[in-house]
C-alpha cells in the first residue's frame, strides 16, 4: 500500500456545497449529497485496494464514481462510452483489472470473473471508506485506428494545470463541456468544476447539438470547452443565438484564426481561450489573446512546471502532467529518456509565434512532397461562407496521391453561387499555398464525421 | 457532351486555373508539349475520374500512360462500360 502523496479528490469537497451541482438531463445531484451519500450498491467497502472498471451508461454515474473512488482503489480505468465489453476484455487484462463498476448488465463471460459492485444516484449513507492511497487513473487514447492505448496518470499530474492556476480562479463557475469526462478533455474540465468550486452541466450520449445547448442555458453554464469542430458544429447548428458564456474554450485539434474570429463574433462577451493538452502530454498551455498558435517564448523555458521543445518540427513536452506512463506487458515507453512526451504535434514557427501545422501520421506525400490536410483546411476555413471543412489524401496513378477536401457551406448558401465560391476558394488556396497542396477537386458537402472524441475523422490519415 | 469534349473543357479550366497557355489540342500532340506538369495531369485525371465515373490508368494495371493527347482520350473512350 502506497502512502497517499496527493489530497484525493472528494477532500476537494470543501464548505458550500449546498448550491452546487452535477447535471445530466434527468438528474442533478448536489454535491452535498455526494458528501454524504455512497453511489455505490452493496460490499462496496471490497473495493478498496482493487484494481477496477468503471463503465457507466451516462456521464453523471462515472461522476459521481470518481470522486468516491479516487484514494480507495488502486487502479480507475475509465471506460468511454463507445467500448463494448468484447473489445474491452484485452484492455481489462492489460490493466490488470479485477472488479467492475457499472450499472450495465454484464455479459456471462465476465460474470464469475470479476467482483462487480453496482452504481446509481447517490442514496445510500456513505460508508466513508477510507482515503489511504494515491489511485491510478488509467484512461484511454482516442487513437483512430486499433485499439487504443492505456494511459496512466496521477490524479495530481491530472489537476496540476488547475492547482498551478489557483483553484479561485473559475470560483463559482458552472462548467460544460461537449467532451466525454471519461476522456482527458472532458476530465480535465470535470475536475476544474469540482476542484475549482463549481457545478457542471453534463451531455448525454447522443444528444443533439441544439438539445444540449438548451440545458446550458438552462442550467447556467458560464464556462465552456469543446474541440474545434464541436465549436463549429456549434455554429452551424444556429444554436449560439441565445448563449453567452463568460469563457469558451477549445482544445483538441488546431484551433484556426477563422474559427477564433468566429467565436469571437458570436460571443462577443466571452473570453476565448485555446488550450493543448493531450492524454499523453497532459495540458501543455493555454493562450488567450485570440490568436492561432502560440508564442514562441513558450518554447524552451520552464513555464509553470511545462517544459517544452522542438524536435524535428513536433512538439515535445515535459511536466509533471504528462502520463506516468502506458501500461500492458508489451507497452512502448512513454517519454524519451529525459523525460519528454513526443506529442506527435507539428509545429512551425513563424515570426514571433509558432502554428500548429498538423499530425506527422497525418501527412500526405504528393509525389515525393509532403501537406498536412489541416494547414490545407485552415485557409478554406477563411472563406466567408465555409463553416467546415476536410482535405483528404486521394490516391492518383499520376502523384501517387492528391489532395482534396470535403466544405460544409453555411446554411441558405445560394446553390447558384457554388461554382464562384469554389473558385474563390481555389483562388485563396493558390494565393496562400504551395501548388501541390491546393486541392485538386473541391466537393461540397452536407457533414462530415467526428470521432467519438470530437475530432474530425481522418480515415485515410 | 461526348467524352472528348469534357475531356477538353476539364483541361481548358485547370489551364485557366494553372495559368498554363495551351497549345492547339490536336490528336498527335505530345502530352509534354501541352505545357501540363504531373501535378496538373494528376488533377485533370480526378476531376474526370469525377465526371466520367472512370480512371482508365488505375482500372487496368497493365495501363501505360498515353504520350499524345488522341491517346489520352481513346483511353477514356475504350474504358468498357
Amino acid at each position: 500500500m502506497s502512502p497517499p502523496d496527493s489530497v484525493a479528490l472528494r477532500e476537494y469537497l470543501g464548505p458550500g456545497l449546498k448550491d452546487r451541482t452535477i447535471s445530466g438531463a434527468r438528474h442533478s445531484v448536489s454535491f452535498t449529497d455526494i458528501a454524504q451519500h455512497s453511489c455505490l450498491t452493496e460490499r462496496s467497502c471490497e473495493l478498496s485496494g482493487r484494481s477496477v472498471l468503471l463503465a457507466t451508461s451516462g456521464q453523471l454515474l462515472s461522476a459521481l464514481a470518481m470522486i468516491e473512488l479516487d484514494g480507495v482503489v488502486r487502479r480507475l480505468l475509465l471506460s468511454p462510452p463507445d467500448l463494448d465489453w468484447d473489445r474491452l476484455q484485452d484492455l481489462l487484462e492489460q490493466a490488470d483489472i479485477d472488479a467492475i463498476v457499472t450499472d450495465r448488465p454484464l455479459p456471462p463471460s465476465h460474470a464469475g470473473k470479476y467482483f462487480v459492485v453496482g452504481v446509481d444516484l447517490p442514496q445510500r449513507k456513505s460508508t466513508g471508506s477510507k482515503v489511504d492511497r494515491a489511485t491510478e487513473w488509467l484512461m484511454l487514447t482516442s487513437g483512430t485506428s486499433g485499439l487504443p492505448k492505456i494511459v496512466r496518470h496521477t490524479f495530481d499530474g491530472l489537476a496540476g494545470a488547475i492547482i498551478a492556476e489557483g483553484p479561485a480562479r473559475y470560483r463559482n463557475a458552472t462548467w460544460g463541456t461537449f467532451y466525454d469526462i471519461r476522456r482527458y478533455g472532458g476530465l480535465h474540465i470535470f475536475l476544474r468544476a469540482v476542484i475549482g468550486g463549481g457545478s457542471m452541466v453534463l451531455s448525454e450520449p447522443g444528444e443533439a447539438v441544439a438539445a444540449y445547448v438548451a440545458r446550458l442555458r438552462a442550467g447556467g453554464v458560464t464556462h465552456i470547452s469543446g474541440t474545434p469542430s464541436h465549436w463549429r458544429r456549434l455554429l452551424m447548428s444556429g444554436a449560439s443565438a441565445d448563449f453567452s458564456p463568460d469563457y469558451v474554450r477549445l482544445s483538441g485539434e488546431i484551433a484556426d484564426q477563422a474559427l477564433l474570429d468566429g467565436l469571437a463574433r458570436a460571443f462577443p462577451h466571452a473570453s476565448i481561450g485555446h488550450a493543448y493538452a493531450s492524454t499523453e502530454a497532459g495540458v501543455g498551455f493555454s493562450v488567450d489573446d485570440g490568436r492561432e498558435g502560440f508564442p514562441a517564448h513558450l518554447i524552451g523555458q520552464d513555464h509553470a512546471g511545462v517544459e517544452m521543445k522542438v524536435v524535428d518540427g513536433s512538439l515535445r513536452i515535459r511536466s509533471r502532467r504528462t502520463a506516468r506512463a502506458y501500461v500492458g506487458a508489451e507497452a512502448p515507453p512513454l517519454a524519451d529518456a529525459e523525460g519528454f512526451v513526443d506529442t506527435g504535434d507539428m509545429v512551425e514557427r513563424r515570426g514571433e509565434r509558432y502554428h500548429f501545422v498538423g499530425r506527422r501520421g497525418g501527412i500526405i506525400n504528393i509525389g515525393g512532397l509532403k501537406v498536412h490536410p489541416e494547414e490545407v483546411e485552415a485557409v478554406i476555413n477563411r472563406h466567408v461562407c465555409v463553416r467546415m471543412s476536410r482535405a483528404r489524401s486521394r490516391r492518383s496513378p499520376i502523384t501517387g496521391a492528391i489532395v482534396v477536401a470535403d466544405v460544409i457551406l453555411a446554411d441558405g448558401t445560394d446553390a447558384a453561387r457554388h461554382e464562384t465560391i469554389r473558385a474563390e476558394i481555389l483562388g485563396q488556396c493558390k494565393n496562400r499555398l504551395a501548388a501541390w497542396k491546393v486541392p485538386a477537386v473541391i466537393r461540397f458537402v452536407e457533414r462530415l464525421d467526428l470521432t467519438a472524441a470530437g475530432k474530425l475523422v481522418r480515415t485515410d490519415a | 457532351m461526348s467524352v472528348k469534349s469534357k475531356i477538353f473543357s476539364a483541361i481548358k479550366q485547370i489551364a485557366e486555373e494553372q495559368r498554363i497557355t495551351l497549345p492547339p489540342l490536336d490528336d498527335d500532340l505530345p502530352l509534354n508539349d501541352t505545357g501540363f506538369d504531373s501535378l496538373a495531369f494528376a488533377i485533370l485525371v480526378a476531376r474526370l475520374e469525377d465526371e466520367l465515373g472512370v480512371d482508365p490508368f488505375t482500372v487496368a494495371e497493365d495501363a501505360a500512360f498515353p504520350s499524345t493527347f488522341g491517346e489520352f482520350v481513346r483511353a477514356y473512350e475504350n474504358v468498357p462500360a
